[in-house]
């Protein structure tokens, strides 16, 4: 039987214990390409230009949620291969507006099922995550977010210095430092997850409901009749379709001036850096507002640390050294037996960050072209939330009650959803 | 990242600079008749340009003063630096 995408849906092979059992017997023989690494048709009934978490995702609920399976997603190089292997893989939803905590909680609830609905091992561990505060004002502004959070019903507690060192050993509590413990919220639903396996778990599923993943295909431009979409230029031919929907993170900007559309949105370089790996030492995931500090280890035993972003507009995917140089003294105040320790790898991604440090997922004045960007430095957290509201936007050409506060107008009515400093700096 | 060439002290390390965003935005002559669209605008919408790019730059480490830059933010190569009140330079690439 034929999709309506022309192709014969995938044969799912399901992954579970028995066939692994099996697939060991026989030698491995028998494992299939995760999803069909297609070809671009000439015509979509819509397209998603971005095969990173947020446009599999869009992609996966355009076709399961609402039928809309004769869909491409273009990617421009391979597939995950932008900021979805470029971040931190911080999953939280304890954001203090309500319109923040909707879309991320949303995101939170997707995340802790998603595994088992993708039957994709996404490496889901919700092991907390801690933010902390080293100074009176920074405590309460804290404590006010954990009231806010438990009003939107986001798990939310406050630690004090004490409690923060029960919940992560290994932490430095002492008074003796620059920049003092003196508390931390918890999420303990947050933690952390394995980015390549959830981009493959979409696009995996996506394309078992007849959705194409067309990958090393670069959108040249987006041609324009009567005020709505017809085409996209790519380099892999011109594919026609109604709809187009943007999903490009850093490149945002530079998608939506193929239709002359100007946005709010800035790129820079974001850092990130991996040590060697060592045994189990950090329990949960550490962020700090004011020393500009994240991390977490991974099941590898790598810590991943996260620098706060270079202040230049820039897509070379690089930053300055002096960002990573101030990022690891803070984290080392905190954890002063990290200090021997050598750093593997180190990159930088290319993020979009709005005025309000909030998404933009929107319509927009040219009919069939649709927006998600602007997620700066916190968009993974949002991913699986990001592409179900963003799908339901695409196929029904209005936003749910989740999206609507996100829309492009809100720059000009000025009901900006201002999480700067509201939200932990990193997102 | 790149050393920056202050046209009144010259090359300098980049610790030394804080970064002004997109030059060349002028505030509106006559605010009281500008439209929120107008506004939104002024105040919020960037070019964020991929290529040849002109910005602000202060050398806050040095002489304090402003200066605009080209630089091209797909390679971070600074191809001129000149200083507030002059034309943007001409360049051969886009």
């Amino acid at each position: 039987m034929l999709s309506e995408s022309g192709h014969p849906p995938m044969t799912a092979q399901r992954y579970s214990l028995l066939s692994l059992l099996r697939e060991g017997i026989g030698g491995h023989r028998g494992w299939q390409p995760a999803w069909r690494n297609a070809e671009p048709k000439q015509a979509y009934d819509a397209v998603v230009i971005g095969g990173g978490g947020h446009g599999c995702a869009t992609a996966y609920y355009l076709a399961k949620e609402h039928g809309l399976t004769n869909v491409a997603v273009l990617e421009k190089g391979w597939l995950g291969g932008g900021n979805a292997a470029r971040n931190t893989t911080i999953i939280r939803s304890n954001y203090l507006y309500d319109a923040s905590a909707a879309i991320y909680d949303h995101a939170m609830q997707l995340w802790r099922n998603l595994g088992r609905e993708l039957n994709f091992n996404i490496m889901m561990s919700h092991r907390g995550v801690m933010n902390l505060a080293h100074d009176d004002g920074e405590a309460r502004q804290l404590k006010r977010r954990v009231e806010a959070n438990r009003l939107n019903g986001v798990d939310a507690e406050w630690l004090d210095a004490r409690q923060v060192k029960d919940f992560c050993p290994p932490i430095n509590i002492s008074d003796n430092v620059r920049y003092p413990v003196i508390g931390a919220t918890l999420q303990r639903s947050g933690g952390v997850n394995r980015h390549d396996a959830v981009v493959w778990g979409y696009a995996r599923a996506a394309s078992g409901l007849g959705v194409d993943i067309v990958q090393n295909c670069e959108v040249l431009g987006i041609d324009v009749a009567g005020g709505a979409v017809t085409a996209v230029r790519t380099t892999r031919g011109t594919i026609k379709t109604p709809k187009v929907a943007s999903v490009t993170a850093g490149h945002t900007s530079v998608i939506a001036s193929m239709v002359d559309l100007r946005l709010p949105i800035v790129s820079h370089p974001l850092q990130a850096l991996v040590s060697e790996p060592v045994k189990p030492i950090l329990p949960c995931v550490v962020m700090s507002n004011a020393v500009h500090a994240y991390c977490s280890q991974s099941d590898k035993g790598e810590l991943v640390i996260g620098a706060g972003i270079d202040l230049h507009q820039s897509y070379t995917q690089r930053g300055g050294f002096h960002v990573i140089e101030e990022e690891i003294a803070a984290l080392l105040e905190l954890f002063p037996q990290f200090s021997r320790m050598k750093l593997m790898r180190h990159w930088a991604g290319t993020v979009d960050i709005c005025p309000d440090a909030s998404p933009i997922i929107s319509k927009t004045p040219l009919r069939g072209f649709y927006i998600n960007g602007g997620w700066g430095t916190g968009g993974w957290k949002a991913t699986p939330g990001s592409g179900h509201v963003f799908a339901d936007l695409v196929a029904n050409d209005a936003p749910n009650e989740i999206a609507a506060p996100y829309t492009l107008e809100r720059f000009t009515t000025g009901k900006l959803v201002a999480e700067h400093g509201a939200a932990a700096v990193a997102h | 990242m790149f050393r920056i060439t202050c046209p009144y002290c010259g090359p300098r390390e980049p610790t030394e600079f804080t970064n002004g965003g997109e030059a060349h935005i002028s505030r509106p002559q006559h605010p009281e008749q500008l439209s929120d669209a107008e506004w939104a605008e002024f105040v919020f919408m960037r070019s964020n340009t991929k290529g040849v790019f002109a910005e602000r730059w202060c050398h806050s480490g040095g002489c304090r003063k402003w200066f605009n830059a080209l630089r091209d933010t797909a390679t971070d190569e600074i191809l001129a630096v000149y200083r507030v009140g002059e034309d943007r330079p001409w360049t051969d690439r886009a």
